[in-house]
């Protein structure tokens, strides 16, 4: 793997050429859609004379291809939006190309950003970086396997419930899911428009501070973002520091209770105070995920018609345009997303289940910040297990919701969370923790990460 | 566990714009009640008095000023991404 260093005050050209190689020598993994040569190249000349500067000129990334972006095509990995090519960039891209950083291509993911394991692109899963027979985790599973193969040193992702931290997790790498509103989602496809975020994943945690820094901050075009807050931070004193005891149950592989526990003795030796404690909601927050989440997906996916943009059906009347245009566009976790969505959402049903989700999102919040008059930070696995098979879960749509159990809670609640590395199983795959904090603590979550990395 | 039809599920594919293939209604009618069956066990919690949380950011009231802003984008650029136009309109066949 790369940091970004390795990339500064180097020949661009060489840097965005060798990363293309990479990405091409690496498409057994299928973790790359599309690769923007033309543009790249160009930009690595202009750096390289001199006429775009900045604190990341010449390092090249990869977006993930839910990211609207100029010279190439942004699919959300869907047929309808097979040869869709945006024209304009999302204030996250717009922003590192101000520091002078490449976007090289787009990564692969879960259409639309629904799933775990990026098995529900419309164009092919994606492998595991460690072991290609099993998934990559997702819905960025695109995005961590490039930064864990070393195709580039850092990735963009969405997390709505884990799409970040779970892939992250699985490949070995660190994945920052930020304080809801901390990052612009202008020009990126929205899912479910309440737990949206934009995050990055990294070779380690120093390099994602970096890129949040940059990527942050208040943009006009999406009035949900907060002014900027985020600003790197050093630890002072020791933390204390909670362990959900739900999260901790003989439900979760062992090899992952281990690291996760190997993890905590670090924390103790580095002086900081760690204790079990109690996350009641924590069962009924997939639950609530799976009200909320398909009801606001159900509403932003209705611009999908096949009229404005995207891939049209053939068709006699306007109805049957819309009606066939959806249901080739869309795979099947689209489809069962939107019609739960019109489910929960349709009238007679409305109060016994979204307004009840919502509510019992108030009460995990109260929760979450009871904990967090006498806690710090919060920690639990990333996933109950490694990465699993291709193919395991795909028959099930419970059984692959699951993975996220872990995740959800941070989305519902807004909060920060990160995932980041703690060892492997006996099979050499990695194991993830995720580090949760109170709203805008993101970088005292980050530089928590960091001092334990430079322990390990 | 509630029991879902398969006219239940073309139901929802007609609120959701979703013109399924026959097979499709089969397999949808399993997830779906698997889904549904999984999101009931929510009835457990006694939510009674509790204001629901519909957005997590802590702002209010976002203002802007009331001007026109294309956000750079010219009308041509738009209109070249439908996928039939005539006369500067984007073309669909009829209505009814």
């Amino acid at each position: 793997m790369s940091s970004i260093s390795d990339f500064i005050g180097v020949s661009a050209r060489k840097n965005v050429e060798d990363a293309i190689a990479k990405a091409r020598e690496s498409e057994s993994f299928n973790a790359v859609l599309s690769l923007s040569e033309a543009r790249a190249l160009e930009r690595a000349d202009q750096v390289d004379r001199g006429e775009i500067t900045g604190s990341l000129a010449g390092v090249p990334f990869i977006a993930k291809d839910n990211f609207l972006t100029l010279g190439g095509t942004t699919t959300a990995a869907s047929k309808i939006l097979e040869n869709f090519e945006a024209p304009l960039q999302s204030t996250a891209i717009e922003k590192l190309e101000a520091e002078g950083a490449i976007c090289i291509g787009k990564a692969n993911l879960d259409a639309f950003a629904h799933g775990g394991s990026t098995e529900n692109s419309a164009f092919g899963v994606t492998k595991n970086a460690i072991d290609q027979e099993r998934v990559a985790g997702g819905s960025s599973g695109g995005s961590a396997v490039a930064v864990a193969l070393g195709i580039v040193p850092f990735t963009l992702g969405t997390d709505t419930g884990g799409s970040i931290r779970q892939p992250a997790s699985f490949n070995g790498v660190v994945g920052v899911k930020p304080t809801y509103g901390t990052v612009s989602r202008y020009g990126v496809v929205a899912m479910a428009s309440s737990t949206d975020t934009i995050g990055v994943l990294a070779t380690n945690t120093h390099d994602a501070i970096v890129v949040m820094d940059i990527i942050s901050g208040r943009d006009t075009k999406d009035a949900t973002t907060l002014p900027d807050f985020f600003s790197p931070v050093s630890i002072e004193g020791t933390k204390k520091i909670g362990v959900i005891s739900e999260a901790m149950t003989d439900d979760v592989d062992p090899e992952v209770k281990k690291a996760t526990e190997s993890y905590i003795e670090k924390l103790r030796a580095a002086g900081h105070t760690v204790e079990e404690v109690s996350l009641s909601l924590l069962k009924y927050a997939l639950a609530i995920y799976y009200i909320v989440v398909p009801a606001e997906i159900s509403s932003n996916l209705g611009r999908y018609d096949g009229v404005r943009y995207g891939r049209r059906a053939d068709a006699s009347t306007l109805n049957e345009l819309y009606g066939a245009s959806r249901d080739q566009g869309f795979v099947d976790e689209n489809k069962r997303r939107i019609m739960i969505g019109s489910y929960v959402l349709s009238s007679g049903f409305f109060d016994a289940y979204y307004l009840q989700a919502q509510r019992a999102r108030t009460l995990l919040i109260n929760e979450f910040n009871a904990l967090f008059e006498s806690y710090d930070v919060l920690l639990t696995p990333v996933a109950p297990t490694p990465a699993f098979k291709i193919g395991e879960n795909t028959s099930d749509p419970i059984k692959m919701y699951l993975a996220d159990v872990m995740t959800v809670p941070a989305s519902l609640a807004g909060l920060p969370a990160i995932s980041v590395p703690a060892g492997f199983t006996e099979a050499g795959l990695p194991v993830g923790v995720q580090l949760i904090g109170k709203r805008r603590d993101d970088a005292l979550l980050l530089a928590l990460a960091e001092s334990m990395e430079q322990q390990v | 566990m509630t029991q879902i039809s398969d006219s239940d599920v073309q139901h929802l594919a007609q609120l959701s714009n979703l013109q399924l293939a026959d097979d499709e209604v089969t397999s949808l009618r399993t997830d779906l009640e698997n889904i549904i069956g999984y999101i009931q066990q929510l009835d457990e919690l006694d939510t009674s008095g509790v204001e629901p949380t519909y957005q997590v950011t802590d702002l209010q009231n976002v203002w802007r000023n009331d001007v026109v802003d294309n956000y750079g984008i010219e009308k041509a650029a738009l209109l070249q991404l439908a996928p039939a136009t005539e006369a500067d309109q984007i073309k669909v066949p009829k209505v009814l």
